[in-house]
């Protein structure tokens, strides 16, 4: 079972936690990857296979942390995937993934720029932070990547101004759960919930250069909801199902085959 | 865009109006080691700013420490292929022209 760390070191919960950072990491990298060869054009096909590659990379350091990194991204049922839901939604137009991408850049930017000062306070925390430390370089670039191409998006034509518009009030409801607490991880040294002023404050400035607004109670009505799914619990939204039987088909379709 | 000052000091960001091809980038690279920019290849791109972002992902492998250039293939003059030989005239039978008399002294590096 992937539950038990296999790793040396790594206690139950830094090895939870990896596991739920790991899969954001994983799921995001494998719906970039579905742009292959489908991009606007060549120069963006190279950049989200990047990302793609970027966080796949991220996936494989924090799943090493946990056990197998092949039983742990192929062998695993829907209800035990901890990605939070804002990861596994489709990649709709580019207006959609740019504004995914985001939202997420922003806030894992924050998440590990803490997690990789954390084993100074809490030792057992310094497999993550290594990773952590080294994907912070990486997580810059994706943050400006999407941010360069949310501010074109935003303040380009008015067909691109109105889709940009729409994938930001769109995915807004599944930004709630970044803040949501990581189990595994000491309450006391990484909370999330203090990152949502920042986050909101830096994906503002992002939106304003874009003349594009944060949501709002008219144009999106659950806007203070902040209707955070339950993904950290295992539970996902339709598209995840599927999404996973086409990235494991091929490993169930040949157990114990290796590659 | 905004006019930040960067934008305001190249001309060539201008943008490209929506729908028109985009112009083609020269791209120079310097390596972590190097000592000058080399011409790496080029590209498409819509400014000067997402031609940057582009030679990183492709010529760079986002290796620290490289210097990119690029310039709008439009803003190179090129020696014309006809005029080769009095342009480019060889000075082999010159020999007075040729630094290779001079000892190079302790401690000057890259000559």
């Amino acid at each position: 079972m992937p539950e038990e760390p296999a790793a040396p070191g790594a206690d139950a919960g830094t090895a939870h936690a990896a596991l739920a950072l790991g899969d954001d990491a994983l799921v995001l990298s494998h719906r970039l990857t579905e742009w292959a060869g489908d991009a606007p054009v060549l120069e963006e096909e190279v950049a989200l296979a990047n990302l793609a590659l970027d966080l796949l990379g991220q996936a494989r350091n924090l799943y090493a942390i946990v056990g197998d990194e092949d039983a742990l991204a192929f062998r695993r049922e829907e209800r035990e995937f901890r990605n939070v839901q804002l990861v596994e939604q489709p990649n709709g137009d580019f207006a959609h993934t740019i504004a995914r991408q985001l939202y997420f850049s922003v806030h894992r930017e924050l998440l590990y720029a803490e997690l990789a000062g954390a084993d100074r306070e809490h030792p057992r925390l310094a497999p993550i932070a290594a990773v952590a430390a080294k994907a912070l370089p990486e997580l810059a670039y994706h943050r400006d990547h999407a941010a360069t191409w949310t501010v074109r998006l935003g303040d380009g034509t008015e067909e691109s101004a109105r889709r940009m518009r729409r994938a930001i009030d769109a995915l807004w409801r599944y930004t709630g759960e970044l803040f949501e607490p990581i189990e595994g991880l000491p309450a006391g040294l990484i909370d999330p919930a203090a990152h949502r002023e920042d986050w909101l404050r830096r994906v503002g400035a992002v939106l304003e250069e874009a003349r594009l607004d944060l949501p709002d109670a008219e144009t999106v009505p659950d806007r203070d909801a902040w209707a955070a799914g339950a993904g950290r619990q295992g539970l996902h939204t339709e598209p995840f199902g599927r999404m996973l039987a086409e990235m494991q088909h091929l490993h169930r379709s040949h157990p114990g085959a290796s590659w | 865009m905004s006019d930040t000052p960067t934008e305001a000091a190249a001309p060539t960001a201008a943008r490209t109006p929506a729908g028109a091809p985009w112009p083609l980038w020269e791209v120079f690279v310097r390596p972590r080691r190097g000592l000058s920019h080399t011409h790496a290849g080029s590209l498409h791109a819509p400014d000067a700013e997402m031609a940057l972002r582009n030679a990183r992902d492709l010529y760079t492998r986002r290796g620290e420490g490289v210097s990119i250039w690029v310039v709008p293939a439009a803003a190179v003059t090129a020696s014309s292929p006809d005029e080769k030989d009095p342009f480019f005239a060889p000075s082999a039978d010159k020999p007075y022209r040729h630094p290779t008399f001079y000892e190079i002294p302790e401690g000057v590096r890259h000559l």
